[in-house]
């Protein structure tokens, strides 16, 4: 089990219960879990859904939509069953906090599932975990198995009438799949490709029903909103971005891991404050703000609020909320090249600009990375990636041509030295005619 | 749905709510590039080659996925949109292999056109591009990787459209790949269809690829030689040294009543008209009854003697005419005027594969409740009743599958086998073995139970609660059994009926009146009407049907036989000892069984080397077109008025030539031959202006028009290419003559075509590889 990390300026709710066990389903209880669902099912769903909206929670997968209007969005009617799907397909490079809550508060994500489930009228939820967190899958089950044995989940659960049913479920190792339409496809266990919207899931979802799909961080933090009264769990954060987030600090920082903080949180204080700073007295030169798709900021660009409009404005976007932070020692050209290798690799291949885009990306920074690169290459690459963002059927090939835009843009200086210090091999004067100098 | 008002490039478009904005624009003649929309398959949104730039909108959106909205304002070419077409067709081309030169698709590949309009013209790319060997999935389907561009279409109209699903896709990103959904091969119906519709040159096929360019081909629009659904198909022709050679079919343009489908006979099944046993040279029986080549006047002086002579001296009744279910609606109509006016007799058939006769007799008087092969795809509900079209009727089933697909057809079916189209059926009356009259009894009656069949009463309730109804048969109902059919469909509130048959033009000989019994439009010989004077000395007693002539044969009582375009002998199993007495003339394109006991063969040509017209099972009918000349062969209509002519009957008054819209449409000799001095000659010394043609089936056509009810059809319409219904006018119940049951079922599936499916090579083998290892899918 991976070393919990603490701060004085955490402010813990959805973290509160992290290391002490509470996997098991009595020492949920014991420390407050599943009163969050009685007192749901007591106030009934306009409640629910009002209370979320109050709470400015916004979807932590990355793209921030406000949940309770989410929710709202769900025909009251429906001739097909309702579902509430949960996404913990994390796979967002520098990301790593879903990971946690279904290690150390599996139940939050089941309460959270079943609050969700009473809100929109649906009577399954799916919690669907990523392929490669096999090992979370006997936690998530052992606690599923234990709210069944409880009569937490199943018919007229604590005897008030309300039946929910909730599954767990497996991806087979494909970040396209995080996509909310791709892991539908996925979970009906066809190829992981993305659906064209509209239809949005909230009307045509899982098996055709209006389903309500959030991410793992999501779901989790619903019991505590409920717990706390959505009005106060908005104050935790900024305006129009309520509570507290899970950041996931990685690379050049003497104490990485993940922290919970409030939306908001100051970037530099962050990395600085929080996660103690860069080691050996290096200089900082770059952070990627919230996952791999996120634009990279320069060291000059941090003094941010990490909130999504902040980050916003600032260029980027707050995404998954996986900081990776570089330091000088680190080179942009590798880090680009690391980049576009996990983007190709991922891509699903459904549409042009995604599959090929990558591909060519990837092949081109390969050979600059090894040395046969020219000026041109980088236009090109630039070119490329401009060429992809917006274009393609989902967001993976922004996802991809995003950061690639950034290094471009913000570290040109950077490739152009790269070329400069790697002298081309003598052959490579022909590639140069080829190409252009 | 209420209408929609946007505006596109400045036009205003009004479309009906939900159409899609590719659609509306095309309404409004602005065309959106797409690889992988393809209207009637679901949508992909994956090639992104249609993106629009809609106001108020923060991206370029897919014009294929965009349903229209009111007030909507679409730009769809826009330096901003030219550019990002520009770049999609730039990833594209870096791993295309460019082999455009030898590539079958160049010079017909969406990618060219799209590389020529938004232009890509140089490569950002020098990394090595992927490359895969060429892989073949069946007989017929090619797989050249590298060319493919991913666009679903292959896959999608393989299991959407034909119900097969034998594609699918493997692996992921760049490394995704179109792959048989079975190992290495394709276990499937082998339409082509993937092939067809591939915008590049990926999917090709065996019968074309590397053989022609696309320019280097005459297009001939015509009509497929092999089912009774007529499908359109367009044959793509090149010179050959014995004439020509068909390369190619297909329908690309779906201009005709099957849109863009076509089986694998209309697509392949062409091969048979340069199969090295096609006969090229007349043959003459000699004493030691082996066969010797003869000249063209020899075999036809020699079979106008023998006809003449037996007509002289045993009698009009010692001749039997047999005609065929694949030549033209004007052939048959000249064999049967033939026989009647110039041989005197109503000894003639045809090899019936479905009731007409009956099916017309039920139906008198109401004509308008005969279907169209198109009803077949716009009918709100269907019921067939036994046939097994995704085996018989390709056509028919694509069309019901659509319907059903697309429009929520409701499909019921009646049929003693589990047959494909089940998986599209709303309801199914799986009844026992002969139970077909029993079935329709039931669906009259209300009876409780039906043989135990659970559901059965449910399904006949919900059937006739049906407002609108397409009532199929195939040859599983005759005489009695259609009347009652028919009464059962009458009762409804609104059915139509279609009766299916086997080959191309079975209806059309029927029509036509190869029927000892019924003249042209099935009027009964004993009362003639207007052929009373149109035909002289017009014999008033019914012949003998084709089994009857058989009979007389045996007898010694049959002096003449005179077989066009039918193998009776091997479909009948006729003993061949059993004709010693009878002279025996065949016009065929083999040495069929038939031909092989024959005293005179002349070579004829098929269906791909005239003009004419056919009517397909349902009344539809549509001209055929000459794809090329082929040396050595000549069309059924020259060869039966050739020998009227050396009987000494007057060619103008078989053919009306002279009367009509068009004169010779070429079925006469090239002019580099000789023959044409020849033929001018002859109608010189007959006295016939040399503009005009004996030989011009538009002339019968005429007459057609003139004396068969229900086939005065719009020419116009059908010279454009079209296919024009034909009405049922017919015969009065009482006035027909009850016969036997003659119909024969081809007993056709969809690797066979009868005595025709025998020498094309790509049918027998495709039925032979499929016979090794049967498809696997149609269980699922």
């Amino acid at each position: 089990m991976p070393e919990l990390v603490s701060h004085p300026e955490e402010v813990k709710v959805i973290s509160r219960r992290w290391g002490q066990g509470a996997a098991d389903i009595d020492k949920y209880i014991e420390l407050g879990g599943y009163a969050a669902l009685r007192k749901c099912i007591e106030q009934g769903p306009e409640w629910v859904i009002n209370e979320m909206k109050t709470s400015g929670l916004r979807g932590r997968g990355g793209a921030g939509f406000p949940t309770g209007m989410k929710w709202s969005f769900v025909p009251k009617q429906s001739e097909k069953p309702k579902y509430v799907l949960v996404n913990g397909d994390e796979s967002e490079p520098g990301t790593c906090k879903d990971h946690l809550i279904f290690l150390h508060d599996p139940h939050s994500v089941i309460e959270g599932t079943m609050i969700a489930g009473l809100a929109i009228g649906a009577k399954v939820g799916f919690i669907y975990l990523r392929g490669e967190y096999r090992y979370l899958i006997e936690i998530m089950e052992r606690a599923l198995a234990q709210c069944y044995e409880r009569g937490i989940l199943g018919k007229n659960i604590f005897g008030t009438g309300f039946d929910f049913d909730a599954l767990s479920h497996t991806g087979a190792g494909a970040y396209e799949v995080g996509e909310e339409s791709a892991l539908m496809e996925s979970l009906e266990g066809k190829r992981g490709v993305p659906r064209i919207k509209p239809p949005f899931p909230a009307v045509v979802g899982l098996y055709g029903g209006p389903t309500v799909i959030n991410n793992a961080e999501t779901i989790a933090s619903v019991p505590f909103i409920i717990e706390m009264g959505g009005a106060a769990y908005a104050k935790l954060g900024t305006e129009r971005n309520g509570g507290t987030r899970l950041f996931g600090i990685s690379g050049k920082v003497n104490r990485p891991g993940v922290y919970e903080l409030p939306m908001g949180y100051n970037l530099k204080k962050m990395i600085y404050e929080v996660a103690g700073g860069i080691p050996n007295g290096k200089a900082l030169k770059a952070v990627v703000p919230g996952g791999a798709s996120c634009p990279i900021l320069r060291a000059d660009e941090i003094d941010v609020g990490m909130d999504f409009d902040q980050m916003g404005k600032a260029g980027t976007m707050l995404g998954s909320a996986g900081v990776v932070v570089l330091d000088e020692t680190v080179s942009i050209v590798e880090f680009a090249l690391r980049t576009i290798k996990f983007y190709q690799h991922e891509s699903c291949g459904w549409c042009i600009p995604c599959r090929e885009g990558t591909d060519w990306l990837k092949k081109t920074m390969t050979r600059f990375y090894e040395g046969y690169g020219t000026t041109k290459d980088i236009d090109n690459m630039r070119y490329l990636a401009e060429n992809m963002l917006g274009r393609t059927f989902c967001p993976l090939g922004d996802a991809a041509a995003m950061p690639m835009i950034g290094f471009f843009k913000k570290f040109r200086d950077e490739f152009e030295e790269y070329i400069r210090a790697n002298p081309s091999a003598p052959e490579s004067q022909a590639l140069v005619e080829l190409v252009g100098a | 749905m209420a209408d929609v008002n946007l505006t596109v490039d400045g036009k205003k478009v009004t479309v009906p709510a939900g159409t899609l904005l590719i659609e509306a624009c095309r309404a409004a003649g602005i065309e959106v590039p797409a690889f992988c929309y393809y209207p009637g398959l679901s949508l992909c949104g994956a090639c992104r080659m249609c993106m629009v730039r809609i106001e108020k909108m923060p991206k370029l959106q897919t014009a294929c996925t965009t349903p229209v909205a009111e007030g909507m304002t679409v730009h769809t070419e826009t330096p901003e949109i030219a550019q990002a077409r520009k770049a999609t067709v730039e990833l594209l081309l870096g791993n295309h292999p460019l082999d455009c030169p030898v590539c079958d698709a160049g010079g017909e590949c969406e990618l060219q056109d799209m590389t020529f309009k938004y232009g890509a013209p140089t490569s950002q790319y020098v990394e090595i591009k992927q490359h895969r060997e060429e892989q073949q999935w069946s007989p017929v389907v090619y797989f050249d990787r590298p060319r493919c561009i991913m666009c679903y279409r292959c896959v999608r109209v393989c299991g959407e459209g034909m119900d097969v699903w034998a594609l699918g896709v493997q692996n992921r990103g760049a490394g995704s790949v179109i792959a048989p959904n079975r190992q290495d091969h394709l276990d499937c119906e082998e339409c082509g269809m993937c092939i067809d519709i591939c915008p590049v040159g990926a999917l090709t096929s065996d019968t074309y690829r590397y053989k022609t360019r696309p320019w280097e081909m005459n297009h001939v629009a015509t009509v497929c030689t092999h089912c009774g659904d007529g499908c359109k198909t367009t044959l793509g022709v090149r010179r050959a040294d014995d004439g020509m050679e068909i390369v190619r079919g297909d329908n690309r343009d779906k201009s005709g009543i099957n849109e863009d489908f076509l089986c694998i006979k209309g697509r392949y099944a062409f091969d048979f008209a340069n199969h090295p046993d096609r006969l090229t040279k007349p043959l003459i029986r000699q004493a030691d009854r082996s066969f010797a080549t003869a000249t063209w006047e020899q075999a036809l002086e020699l079979a106008a003697k023998k006809l003449k002579e037996v007509r002289d001296t045993k009698g009009p009744d010692a001749i039997g005419v047999i005609g065929s279910n694949r030549t033209t609606n004007e052939e048959n109509y000249l064999l049967q005027k033939f026989a009647r006016t110039v041989l005197g007799t109503n000894n003639i058939d045809h090899h019936r594969t479905a009731d007409y006769v009956s099916f017309v007799r039920a139906l008198a008087g109401k004509a308008d409740r005969a279907a169209s092969l198109r009803d077949a795809g716009t009918a709100p509900a269907i019921l067939l009743l036994g046939n097994d079209p995704t085996e018989q009727h390709p056509a028919l089933a694509w069309a019901l599958r659509t319907n059903v697909r697309l429009n929520k057809a409701k499909l019921f079916l009646v049929n003693t086998s589990d047959i494909k189209l089940r998986r599209q059926a709303k309801a199914f009356l799986h009844i026992p073995e002969g139970g077909y009259a029993d079935a329709v009894r039931f669906l009259g009656s209300n009876d409780a139970d039906f043989h135990g069949i659970e559901g059965a009463a449910d399904f006949r309730d919900a059937l006739r609660a049906e407002p609108k109804l397409l009532i199929l048969f195939g040859s599983e109902f005759r005489g009695h059994d259609i009347d009652a059919l028919v009464s059962f469909g009458l009762s409804l509130p609104d059915a139509r009926f279609a009766c299916l048959a086997d080959y191309a033009n079975s209806r059309g000989a029927a029509d036509m009146g190869l029927l000892p019994d019924l003249l042209p439009g099935y009027r009964p010989v004993a009362a003639p009407g207007p052929f009373a004077e149109e035909y002289p000395n017009l014999p008033q007693k019914p012949g003998k049907d084709l089994i009857e002539m058989f009979d007389a044969a045996e007898r010694g009582e049959l002096g003449a036989l005179y077989v066009v375009g039918a193998n009776p002998v091997e479909r009948y199993n006729v003993d061949p000892a059993s004709l010693k007495n009878t002279f025996v003339i065949v016009q065929e394109m083999f040495l069929t069984e038939t031909a092989q006991i024959a005293d005179v063969v002349l070579p004829a040509a098929n269906l791909y080397e005239k003009g004419g017209s056919v009517t397909n099972s349902y009344g539809d009918l549509q001209l055929v077109k000459k794809a090329g000349d082929r040396a050595g062969v000549r069309s059924d209509l020259e060869l039966i008025v050739r020998i009227a002519d050396r009987m000494g009957a007057k060619p103008q008054q078989l053919v009306p030539f002279g009367r009509g819209l068009r004169a010779d449409t070429g079925q006469s000799r090239g002019a580099q031959s000789g023959e044409a001095d020849r033929h001018s000659i002859w109608l010189a010394s007959r006295q016939i202006e040399p503009k005009v043609s004996p030989f011009d089936p538009y002339a019968v056509l005429d007459e057609i028009a003139r004396l068969v009810p229900g086939y005065d059809v719009e020419r116009m319409n059908l010279l454009a290419g079209n296919d024009v219904r034909t009405k049922l006018v017919s015969i009065e119940p009482a006035a027909s003559t009850t016969r036997r049951d003659l119909v024969l079922p081809a007993q056709d599936a969809l690797f066979t075509s009868g005595t025709l499916g025998r020498y094309s090579a790509k049918l027998a083998e495709v039925h032979e590889s499929h016979r090794k290892s049967p498809a696997e899918t149609a269980a699922d």
